[in-house]
């Protein structure tokens, strides 16, 4: 195992991300709290509790899962993208690393910062509403899961990609419909029940209500469902990844 | 004692249906500089990318001190550093974070005193805290080159590494790639410069469309390149030479009007200062005359069309 190579690669990207600090920490910041002061303020305070949670609260587990998914994906993708574009990827391919070396250090970077990412946010909403957090250790397992799901997801994407569009198409047309679609600013309950069900085809539901569960136990899916299709996911994209670099897909001729 | 590098029966067919290599066995000497010629598309990059883990082979099989490049690639890429054609560089970092990612990712610890004696050798150090998209072209090669040379390789390739430099940069280029060699680093550079080659290589190779037409001492080459002929533009034109001439390989030609003789400029005796007492005493006027030496130009221009045709 080559750890130099892994730590030099995960210092490198967290080097680079703390010169787009700016971009990165204050605009998820800004636009988390235009959230809630949009749906906790001033809806929110039309809205009757949800499960007994007033409705500021309870769309906290679901802002994060945004931008902890969002992030994520933006943050893996343009990483290992980056290097195809300018051609730099010549150096990782030609070092002495396998691609777990390559994963780990691009991934746990990716994951690192989102989950930071994902810690600040829950910080900015604590000065807006009242929250507690009845299973920490549940809440960390789902705030790292998906933050290296959603990264390795993100690293696949950044494989695929071969120009910027492709890079924001996914993230875009796919992730923030889920996400909003995912029961992050309402109880699956709160729908007709046909929706109901199509809602269960959405993956990200499973994610986010897990995950609110650890707040305040209440869930619109079995927590252990919630846990068994995040490892899922995460064995998909771990599958995935594996493949890419068997095959040398986009990466060598 | 093992090669640096033994390449056999190396092949590369690309999916588009383009074999870039064509068969191509190549022992590479430990510490020895050895220059790949070819015209653009000969297939250098393909070789150095096959060797460097970049490109996979169709055919063939690579090792590196004795370390096969696909079982034990990383034995085999730690020995390795490579310089690309093209100027890949990261933007937005310094010179110091990208020479230092370099080592890190070949597995190296971090060794700032060697960065630091890297940076200075290639007149980089008061550039370190630069950002690379600040630096010129030149001063980027120099950055790509401190990069390669950051996990300290005993194999360097360095492609093309003086397309579009100007003439103070590839002087310092080749100075850097002699000292190399005295620290016992082998060095592959592909050019199509043959000045470079002459002027640094300890071995030439000739590579044209995928295949290796000659691999040769610099110094053999140079014994073929001594071959120099001499022509003489004559006064008057001859009908035949005349016969106490006949001591001498000569050729007549142009109806009489010229002769050419064939010497060997390491020889004892060119034999040129007899020739022209002969051809005065035989009363032949000489109007004018040239020398030509057969370069190494010559011979790899005659391989390739030769190849080529």
């Amino acid at each position: 195992m080559n750890f130099e190579a892994v730590k030099s690669i995960y210092l490198f990207e967290m080097a680079r991300m703390k010169r787009t600090l700016l971009q990165s920490v204050i605009s998820p910041v800004l636009s988390t709290s235009l959230y809630f002061i949009v749906f906790g303020a001033a809806i929110g305070s039309r809205i009757e509790t949800i499960d007994g949670i007033e409705y500021g609260a309870f769309i906290v587990p679901g802002l994060m899962m945004l931008t902890l998914l969002q992030n994520s994906i933006s943050n893996a993708s343009f990483g290992i993208y980056f290097p195809k574009f300018i051609g730099t990827i010549y150096e990782l391919l030609s070092a002495p690393v396998s691609f777990l070396e390559i994963v780990l250090g691009y991934v746990g970077a990716a994951a690192t910062k989102s989950l930071i990412l994902g810690l600040i946010i829950l910080a900015t909403a604590h000065l807006f509403v009242p929250i507690e957090i009845r299973h920490p250790f549940w809440m960390l397992f789902f705030l790292v899961m998906t933050a290296v799901t959603f990264s390795l997801f993100g690293f696949i994407i950044g494989i695929w990609a071969d120009n910027f569009e492709k890079l924001q198409l996914i993230p875009l047309l796919i992730i923030t419909p889920l996400v909003f679609l995912g029961g992050s600013f309402y109880s699956i309950e709160m729908l007709p029940e046909f929706w109901q069900k199509v809602t269960l085809a959405n993956p990200v539901l499973y994610l986010i209500s897990g995950f609110r569960w650890s707040f305040y136990e209440t869930a619109d899916v079995g927590v252990g469902v919630s846990i068994g299709m995040i490892i899922f996911f995460l064995t998909i994209c771990l599958a995935a990844v594996w493949w890419i670099f068997r095959t040398g897909y986009r990466l060598k001729t | 004692m093992t090669n640096a590098l033994s390449i056999k029966n190396l092949s590369k067919t690309y999916k588009t249906g383009l074999t870039a290599l064509n068969g191509v066995d190549l022992d590479i000497r430990r510490g020895e500089i050895l220059a790949l010629l070819g015209p653009n598309g000969a297939g250098k990059t393909t070789l150095i990318s096959i060797v460097c883990g970049l490109v996979r082979p169709s055919t063939g099989t690579v090792t590196v001190e004795g370390n096969d490049i696909v079982q034990n690639y990383r034995q085999a890429r730690q020995l390795i550093g490579l310089v690309p054609q093209e100027l890949h560089t990261e933007t937005f970092e310094t010179v110091w974070a990208t020479v230092s990612y370099s080592r890190g990712l070949f597995g190296k610890k971090p060794a700032p005193a060697l960065i630091e004696q890297i940076l200075r050798d290639l007149s980089l150090y008061d550039k370190k805290d630069t950002q690379i998209m600040a630096l010129s072209g030149g001063m980027k090669r120099r950055v790509m080159i401190a990069k390669a040379l950051a996990h300290e390789p005993r194999i360097l390739f360095l492609d093309e590494p003086t397309a579009g430099v100007d003439v103070e940069l590839r002087k310092d280029m080749w100075r850097l790639v002699k000292r190399l060699r005295d620290t016992g680093v082998t060095i592959i550079l592909t050019t199509h410069y043959i000045e470079e080659a002459e002027e640094i290589a300890d071995r030439v190779g000739v590579i044209n469309k995928g295949r290796l037409l000659l691999v040769e001492d610099k110094a053999e080459l140079m014994r073929k390149l001594g071959q120099k002929q001499l022509t003489l533009d004559l006064q008057e034109p001859l009908k035949a030479l005349p016969g106490d001439l006949s001591n001498y390989a000569l050729e007549l030609t142009d109806g009489g009007q010229r002769i050419t003789y064939h010497y060997d400029t390491q020889a004892k005796r060119t034999g040129i200062a007899s020739l022209l007492a002969a051809l005065s005493g035989a009363g032949i006027t000489v109007k004018d005359l040239d020398t030509e030496q057969r370069s190494l130009e010559d011979i790899f221009v005659s391989l390739v069309v030769e190849e080529n045709q």
